[in-house]
Parts: C-alpha cells; sequence; structure tokens
C-alpha cells in the first residue's frame, strides 16, 4: 500500500440525485480541473454504465480520498460496489431524501458482519 | 450518520423553498473545492492507518450568500451540510481504518497458520533428527571405548604374562651363573689368563 499516495488525497467525490449533489456541493466539495469534475448528477434517465464508468473513474483517481454515493444509485451498480475492496478512496453510501439509510444494504457493514460472524 | 444527513436535507428544502432551484446555479459555481480533508498517519499497534481530517479553505462563495432573498438561508444549509459532511469524514476514516485492519487479520492469520502447520514441525523433526544422531555418536563412542578397554586389558595382561616368562627365565640364569662363583665380570674374561 503505496503511503505517499493517500497524502495527496484530499477532495471528496459525490455519485448521487441532484439534490444530494448540491447540497454536498453547497457545502464545497465541488471541484472542477480541466473540465473534469468530481461529482455526478444521476437521475432516472441516467444508464447504468454512465455510473458504471463515473466511478471506475473516480476510484482511480489520485487525489480523491472519499467517494460519497447515494445508496438507491449504489444499488444499480451493487456488482461493482460489492467488488470494491480498496482502502482507497474510502466508499460510503449516504441516504437521499427519498431513500432512507438501510444499513442491510451497506456493503460495507455487510463485509463487517461477515468478519464478526465467522 | 442517517439523522445528519436528514437534517441537511430539510435545511435544503428550506432554501429552496425560499429561493427556488439553486442547484443549478451551485452546480455552476463548483470550481474549486473549498472542503478538502487532510490525511494523517496514526500507528495502532505495529498498523499504519490513515485518518481524515477535515480541512476547510476559505473560498470564493460569497456570490452564492447574496442569492436574492434566500442569502441567510442557503447560508446556513450550507452550514448544515457542512457539518453532515464533517460526520461523513470521521465515518470513511473509521471505514477505511476497519478495511486495513481487515486486510492485516487476515495476512496475519494466514502466517500463524503456516508457521503453526508448516514450520513448527519441520524444525520438530530437525531436532529429533539431531537428537537421534547425538545418540548414535554417543553410543557409537561408548562402544569404541569399551572395545579400547578390552584390548588394553588384553594387552596388558599379554604383556605382564611375558614379563613373567622373562623374569623366571632370568632368575634361572641368574642362578646358574651365581653357581659358577665370583661374578659374572671375572668368568668372562679369558679362561687362558691364569694368575
Amino acid at each position: 500500500m503505496a503511503t505517499t499516495s493517500f497524502k495527496d488525497r484530499n477532495l471528496l467525490a459525490v455519485i448521487g440525485d441532484e439534490d444530494s449533489v448540491t447540497g454536498m456541493l453547497l457545502a464545497g466539495i465541488g471541484h472542477v480541473e480541466h473540465q473534469k469534475k468530481n461529482f455526478l448528477i444521476v437521475d432516472s434517465k441516467t444508464q447504468v454504465s454512465t455510473i458504471e464508468a463515473a466511478f471506475q473513474e473516480f476510484t482511480e483517481r489520485k487525489d480523491i480520498a472519499i467517494l460519497l454515493i447515494n445508496q438507491h444509485v449504489a444499488e444499480k451498480i451493487r456488482p461493482t460496489v460489492d467488488k470494491y475492496q480498496q482502502a482507497f478512496p474510502a466508499l460510503l453510501e449516504i441516504p437521499s431524501k427519498d431513500h432512507p439509510y438501510d444499513p442491510s444494504k451497506d456493503s460495507v457493514l455487510k463485509r463487517v458482519q461477515k468478519l464478526f460472524g465467522d | 450518520m442517517g439523522r445528519v444527513m436528514q437534517l441537511a436535507s430539510f435545511s435544503l428544502a428550506e432554501v429552496t423553498y425560499a429561493t427556488g432551484d439553486i442547484s443549478y446555479l451551485v452546480q455552476e459555481q463548483a470550481k474549486s473545492a473549498t472542503f478538502k480533508v487532510k490525511a494523517k498517519q496514526d500507528n495502532v499497534s505495529g498498523v499504519i492507518l490513515p485518518a481524515f481530517e477535515v480541512d476547510r479553505v476559505q473560498g470564493s462563495d460569497f456570490n452564492l450568500t447574496g442569492l436574492g432573498r434566500g442569502g441567510q438561508q442557503v447560508l446556513r444549509s450550507k452550514e448544515v451540510y457542512a457539518k453532515a459532511v464533517e460526520t461523513l469524514v470521521e465515518l470513511a476514516s473509521l471505514q477505511t481504518a476497519f478495511t486495513i485492519l481487515d486486510e492485516v487479520i487476515r495476512a496475519t492469520n494466514r502466517r500463524v497458520n503456516a508457521i503453526e502447520h508448516v514450520i513448527i514441525p519441520r524444525l520438530d523433526n530437525t531436532i529429533k533428527y539431531i537428537a537421534s544422531e547425538l545418540d548414535e555418536m554417543d553410543r557409537e563412542e561408548f562402544f569404541r571405548l569399551k572395545k579400547v578397554q578390552g584390548k588394553k586389558k588384553r594387552d596388558a595382561e599379554a604383556s605382564e604374562a611375558l614379563r613373567k616368562a622373562a623374569a623366571e627365565r632370568y632368575i634361572e640364569v641368574e642362578d646358574i651363573q651365581i653357581g659358577g662363583g665370583g661374578g659374572d665380570l671375572i668368568d668372562t674374561k679369558d679362561e687362558d689368563i691364569i694368575f
């Protein structure tokens, strides 16, 4: 695990519905560099492939420390999210206005249970 | 976490109610992040764990606060969301810590199993082999010693017998010579010389 890699990571990224992203941007995490944004707004018309591509891109970028994703969006790319094992960026599932937080669907908590189960 | 996010969403709803939809504006505004995280390292029983610290930079987002009538609402919503994000950052730190510790525990378990089932039996076998070789050499040495002792004894007996036989013969010889008178030395001189 390269220790230099996370010293330079200092941005947060968001993938979520409009309200969640707006709120996050309001807090000030938005960062646009060379036309590259660190957020993706997902609505009912967004393709799963777009979400997947954005997920891949954010996890491969070296400057993102935390990736926030709405839980219902994570559901759409559940297999990719479950396969995600890297320590960086930290993946966090957040609830949205219409979908309250459901801990049974959170991939990290599922791993916790597996660990405590055995 | 759910609670904090709910509070944040409510405040945003208030803003939207007061100002109308500001999402487009907010998206356009996002140029440089004012909310960053700094990574620092903690050392927990030999494992280096990263932790995230909130690092807020003074930004140029004052244009947002002057949004129509809702300026103050927007500001308040911003604060609520900022607090929500701080909670999220803390949660993310815990999550990464957990993931790293998980990997470390798995690796350590594998090492323990390997040592227990492979290395220790091998070393045990080596120890037993060495011990048995030493015993064997010990026995060989003992056997050799006994053999040598036996031989020495036989040699000693043989030389003793030889000595005894020689001693008896010498006495006989002496007797004969002493019986002849004088000393041996005189007798061995020329017999022709007559005094």
